[in-house]
């Protein structure tokens, strides 16, 4: 195994196991050595946070355990992300979320935003007792591809439908895909006011994210390559 | 302070010096998909095994939460109330944050019901004060308001301060308002137990109210969630908490407010904790005779 690979498995073990000063002592000595923050990124810590995330969904981890691996990966992302805007590289999306008005909880969305962060989305968390003009402002500021709401009480969940009717006001409505979660939150319930999706726990609402804007991700990384593909048959042919 | 809440036969103290009183949280749909879609379909067959089930374990009084979504919350938590009337006599924990619900469920009860209940919100409070004090009932005040849940257990002590006084001004005695200093689950913060603690130690040396709280939430997301919301009681107890919504159900969360009572010292002669020891043998025997 190639140093570039230890460091790549230990990275995921690490962070796995939630432990950030072994994190970041990795990841300073990845780029010491020329690894690109990119294949950092992507190749380990990416990852193993999906791989928390399974465990998670399973039962096998716990609460505790997914805070300690994001606040481990956390402290790369620090290292990482100017080294990866420098680059010009893209976030995977944007993510705009919030605790709806009324509502003060915010364990299960405080969760969401670590997986998401953790695979690589650019995230907007606009905190609790969010009220619907805040969001709506959000979305015209940040043109998320997500907008996400999370309700943990019976009497705020009605926020949604007050939140998606505030959005088609303001005429967003189909700028932007719209997906509901918290405890007592169903997916009858979701599709009762009118949201897009509904995840019953952050890992799957991170999948679904993703899914999402890796459809149009996946047309664009098909474009560029087709580019490439011209690019070579062109350089071959003058070559010829 | 002693606070009484009462049902047509029943009454219960809650006081520092008394046993603590369990307060039953079974009868909630929130999470529980099956009684959920027996009550949706006015079905309250569970209601009333929970009912009996809870108070057989220990419950002295029951939460009864009615809340589903894009139901009339209100028509479904008077038949709930109505269920568990049939089948026991504890007094009742009224639990929603339906104004209109707490309305209707407070004039179908008889009996001196306890509110869960009100926060530091200004808004909250004018609504729900008036409420408790037209049916004379107690009423649960939580130690927050709109702008969230402090960390600092000075400013908790001070909110359930200003919802003592806003409940003087509609006439509702201090000892009728049991505080819920706020648990939360030690799984998002390690801090969030001994703040909990910390605040009630506080309430208890400068309001001396009542303290309940939702002792089940210390442990939400962890594994073996019972041993730790066992642990928490007796720790709880001896900080002032002098009542608990928490699962009787739970033999370790049974056993924990027993012995947390009888090392206090409010088990005379460890009379209760004897019992108690008895009646799990008993059943135990009854289980080895007739396997379910």
């Amino acid at each position: 195994m190639s140093r570039e690979e230890e460091i790549r498995a230990s990275l995921f073990d690490d962070t796995l196991n939630g432990r950030a000063p072994e994190v970041k002592a990795a990841t300073e000595e990845g780029l010491a050595l020329g690894m690109d923050p990119m294949d950092i990124l992507f190749k380990a810590l990416i990852p193993s946070l999906e791989e928390v995330g399974r465990r998670f969904e399973k039962g096998d981890f716990f609460v505790p355990e997914m805070l300690m691996a994001a606040r481990a990966m956390q402290g790369a992302l620090t290292i990482l992300r100017p080294l990866i805007a420098e680059t010009g590289a893209q976030p995977v999306g944007r993510y705009v979320i919030g605790t709806v008005k009324g509502d003060i909880h915010d364990i299960g969305k405080n969760l969401v935003v670590i997986m998401l962060e953790g695979a690589g989305f650019e995230v907007f968390d606009l905190g609790v007792n969010t009220p619907p003009e805040k969001f709506v402002e959000a979305v015209i500021a940040h043109q998320p591809d997500v907008l996400g709401f999370s309700a943990f009480l019976t009497t705020t969940m009605p926020m949604f439908k007050v939140n998606i009717d505030a959005i088609t006001k303001a005429g967003l409505r189909d700028k932007v895909h719209i997906a509901v979660g918290g405890a007592p939150v169903t997916e009858e319930y979701a599709k009762h006011v009118g949201a897009d999706s509904y995840a019953p726990d952050a890992s799957m609402a991170t999948r679904l994210a993703k899914q999402l804007v890796g459809a149009r991700n996946e047309a664009s990384a098909g474009a560029q390559a087709l580019e490439q593909a011209v690019k070579l048959i062109d350089e071959t042919l003058k070559k010829g | 302070m002693v606070t009484i809440l009462t049902s047509r036969g029943r009454e219960v103290v809650v006081s520092i010096d008394r046993p603590f009183v369990i307060i039953g949280e079974r009868i909630n749909p929130t999470g529980r998909k099956v009684l959920a879609a027996e009550m949706k379909e006015g079905r309250m067959d569970r209601v009333r095994a929970d009912a009996i089930a809870q108070v057989a374990a220990g419950a002295h009084m029951l939460d009864i939460n009615a809340g589903i979504p894009q139901l009339d919350e209100a028509a479904l938590l008077v038949a709930a109330i109505k269920a568990v009337a049939e089948v026991t006599d504890v007094p009742i924990c009224i639990d929603s944050s339906i104004i209109e619900a707490l309305e209707a469920g407070l004039s179908a009860y008889e009996g001196k019901a306890l509110v869960n209940s009100v926060t530091a919100e200004e808004e909250r409070m004018e609504r729900i004060l008036p409420l408790v004090k037209k049916h004379g009932a107690a009423v649960i005040g939580m130690a927050n308001d709109e702008t969230g849940i402090s960390m600092i257990p000075e400013e908790r002590v001070a909110l359930a301060r200003r919802i003592i006084e806003r409940a003087a001004d509609y006439g509702i005695p201090q000892k009728d308002v049991i505080i819920d200093p706020i648990a939360m689950t030690v799984a998002a913060d390690p801090t969030c137990g001994l703040i909990t603690l910390e605040t009630m130690r506080l309430i208890r040396d400068q309001l001396g109210n009542n303290m309940t709280c939702g002792a089940s939430n210390v442990s939400f997301g962890l594994p073996d969630r019972a041993t730790v919301n066992a642990a928490f009681l007796p720790l709880a107890m001896h900080a002032g908490l002098t009542c608990a919504i928490t699962n009787p159900l739970v033999p370790e969360v049974r056993r924990a407010v027993l012995a947390g009572d009888l090392l206090l010292g409010h088990d005379e002669y460890a009379m209760r904790w004897i019992a108690g020891y008895r009646a799990e043998v008993a059943q135990a025997a009854r289980e080895r005779a007739a396997p379910a």
